[in-house]
């Protein structure tokens, strides 16, 4: 019997984190470069195609690949070198963000960019380009890694710095996983003094006011990022909260050595006393509606008037999405869509305005909105401008897919216009047409370029490379 | 090389569906019916041309590739092996299955001719095994699915007309009926379609025949056979009342009658 058939019965479902995909796949979990070599040669012999896939953590198709295989790195998640006095680690690609702090905090260390999750792994994070709540001041993740080893479709085992296989390094990072695999990931720590963050927490009334003040705030702290209640309209439009945190200086804390400890740095186990964690999306499930929405909106509004400053530890700062396991079944069984808008500075104000208004009128607002500001990167795939991004989780149900589906097009088409841009982990949407209109023709074609070198056979191909490329490729 | 599947999206979901016989008849109904229902589907038959032109026709109506063409000969079961396999990728997934393909070589009275029921056994019954197997096998690991076999009235009973005919949909009922019984409580949908006489080749130039149904009509019907989750359906529903009659004709009048 062909390995062929033999893997169609190994078929199981898997998920985007948003829900709302739902493609059938095999899995392999590679032991080490020989045996994912082994897995390109039987994909090129037998004809199907491999994505990879880390903790599962792209809103959109990223890590899908609807009747081909997956290949996860849960068996390559070691630590191949950590040197506390330079802050230079040396990981396999499925070690995970959660593991990897646990591991440099101690010694006084942190990840210079992190997501929302600690669930994600590394070489999911260098594939996507992830940034964080500091992207204006640090970058992206992609700019804290010194050099990575890579193994490519083609057979080709390389190396790959800002010096060395450039062009690679600055296309497989932010590449989707589509030009071939991190086998090991060489990343620069931030110095860190203590295990807290010193955070500042106040409102802002309007869009207008919400944006000064990401202005304002970013150059003058680590991490800065505003919640806005995307449900608020009129001349509340676009009010929110601002969170600046900021790293502690050498000495404030006087007992550093504790505070970095891993067991300082649990999220709560509950909520508000005695919810337990595991539970709070069955209570948010309720208010997963618009009237629902716009109550916890305006509540959580409220309670930010309070202006305060306060130390948070570094994991409750940053991983806000895994304060609420499983946070995103609460938006139902028809999953939620993220759409995630990187606009120059200029045109932000009004676009956003627009597509807030335009939202609310139509009866489909958003439920969350993120602001954070941003900073343009040197990578192929980039999401970045100099401007600000806002992010949108809309609850889809089975009456509004069409009339979103409609006012996302439009957005698409408003953002591209003003010069703005999208992040590949997030918007699940995005067309080709929309995809070239912001990257441009000449980044896709040095993308396609590249892939024609690294993986001659087209290999790799994630279900997002096709919804996105597949037309470009001839 | 045709253009791929038009990829879904989660505001756009597809369901994808592999079609085995679809270039003519009912086959080409329900391609259409599943594809104004929204559905990716792979298109598998014989005939080329028939083929070529049904696909064609869905995609430019749709605007966009939901339909692609695939050529296969149920006579060389061996294919199944890598064809499923492909399908499955180009598709990007597989919530339903049909087998639909079915030929009739038509028996004379008193005509006893092996090469035809050969065929027909071949084609109808061994056909529908090559498929449904290592169909039933995806679908049980993934724990869903639907899985749907055109068999026929024919299969009801052993009649004096077309012995084979009635023999390989008989054998396909009770194989579907079997597949119901283990992948029911796997959480897969099995549902048998009999339908009485269609107005499609394989009933032309034969007249005075019963409650003729059209195959956009049998399609339809099918269709929501589909979505409710039902076991069995006749085709139109008429037949199910006739075949229980037939059903009960005790064997000693059956043996004088002569359909």
């Amino acid at each position: 019997m062909s390995l062929a058939l033999t893997q169609t019965e190994l078929f199981q479902d898997f998920e985007n984190f948003g829900h709302s995909i739902n493609a059938p796949s095999t899995c392999f979990s590679p032991r080490n470069s020989e045996e994912l070599l082994e897995r390109f040669t039987e994909a090129e012999r037998h004809g199907f195609k491999i994505a990879f896939r880390g903790a599962g953590c792209s809103y959109n198709d990223a890590a899908l690949n609807g009747g081909g295989m997956l290949v996860n790195f849960e068996n390559m998640k070691e630590i191949l070198e950590w040197n506390p006095e330079s802050g230079i680690i040396t990981v396999q690609p499925g070690i995970s963000l959660s593991e990897l702090w646990q591991k440099v905090l101690p010694d006084g260390w942190w990840p210079p960019v992190v997501s929302g999750t600690m669930t994600t792994t590394l070489g999911g994070c260098l594939g996507m380009n992830i940034h964080g709540k500091n992207n204006f001041r640090l970058g992206t993740i992609g700019e804290h890694v010194l050099k990575f080893t890579a193994l490519l479709p083609n057979g080709a085992e390389l190396t790959c710095s800002p010096d060395l296989n450039s062009d690679l390094f600055y296309s497989m990072i932010g590449g989707l996983g589509m030009l071939g695999a991190f086998t090991s990931i060489t990343l620069k720590m931030k110095r860190v003094y203590s295990g807290f963050l010193r955070v500042s927490q106040y409102p802002v009334h309007n869009l207008a006011s919400h944006l000064e003040a990401i202005e304002r705030d970013a150059p003058l702290h680590d991490y800065t990022v505003g919640w806005l209640d995307a449900t608020a309209g009129g001349n509340s439009l676009g009010r929110g909260q601002i969170h600046v945190a900021d790293y502690l200086p050498a000495g404030e804390d006087s007992d550093p050595a504790t505070s970095m400890r891993v067991d300082r740095q649990t999220l709560p186990a509950t909520m508000f006393g005695f919810f337990p964690k595991s539970i709070i999306h069955y209570i948010m499930t309720p208010f997963m509606n618009n009237i629902g929405a716009r109550l916890v909106n305006s509540a959580k509004y409220v309670a930010s008037l309070r202006t305060s400053s306060y130390l948070q530890s570094h994991a409750a700062f940053h991983f806000l999405l895994d304060y609420v396991p499983n946070w995103e079944l609460a938006y139902g069984n028809q999953g939620l869509i993220q759409y995630q808008t990187f606009l120059p500075k200029a045109s932000a104000l009004d676009i956003w305005k627009e597509m807030l208004i335009t939202s609310q009128k139509r009866g489909i607002p958003s439920f969350l909105g993120v602001t954070k500001r941003h900073r343009p990167d040197q990578f192929l795939l980039s999401h970045a401008v100099d401007g600000y991004s806002l992010a949108f989780d809309f609850k889809i149900t089975r009456r509004n897919r069409s009339s979103l589906r409609t006012m996302l097009t439009e957005f698409d088409n408003i953002t591209t216009n003003a010069g703005g841009r999208f992040y590949l982990a997030k918007n699940s949407e995005t067309s080709s047409e929309t995809a070239l209109a912001y990257l441009g023709k000449p980044a896709i074609e040095k993308f396609i370029q590249l892939k024609n070198r690294t993986d001659p056979n087209f290999i790799l191909e994630s279900d997002l490379f096709q919804r996105i490329f597949g037309s470009f490729v001839k | 090389m045709t253009a791929p599947f038009t990829q879904p999206t989660p505001l756009t979901p597809r369901e994808k569906a592999i079609l085995v016989g679809a270039s003519r008849g009912l086959g080409a109904a329900i391609a259409k019916q599943l594809a104004s229902e929204g559905y990716l589907i792979a298109l598998v038959s014989r005939s080329t041309e028939d083929l070529k032109s049904l696909s064609e026709g869905i995609n430019q109506t749709a605007g966009e590739v939901v339909t692609r063409e695939y050529f296969h000969d149920l006579k060389n079961s061996g294919e199944v092996e890598t064809l499923l396999p492909r399908l499955i990728s180009d598709l990007g997934g597989l919530d339903l299955f049909i087998f639909n393909s079915g030929i009739l070589n038509h028996t004379a009275l008193e005509e006893f001719n092996f090469a035809s029921d050969q065929e027909m056994i071949e084609v109808n019954l061994i056909g529908a095994l090559a498929w449904l197997n290592p169909v039933a096998k995806v679908f049980q690991s993934l724990g869903r699915g639907h899985i749907v076999g055109i068999s026929s009235v024919a299969g009801d009973r052993g009649r004096i007309l077309n012995p084979a005919y009635g023999a390989s949909k008989a054998g396909l009922s009770s194989i579907l009926e079997s597949y119901r019984n283990r992948l029911t409580r796997k959480g897969v949908h099995v549902l048998t379609v009999k339908p009485g006489f269609l107005d499609t080749d394989m009933t032309k130039g034969r007249t005075g025949l019963l409650f003729m149904t059209s195959p956009e009509d049998a399609a339809s019907q099918i269709s929501k056979a589909i979505r409710s989750g039902k076991q069995t359906v006749y085709i139109s529903p008429i037949w199910g009342l006739i075949m229980l009659v037939v059903r009960l004709i005790p064997s000693f009048i059956f043996r004088k009658l002569s359909f």
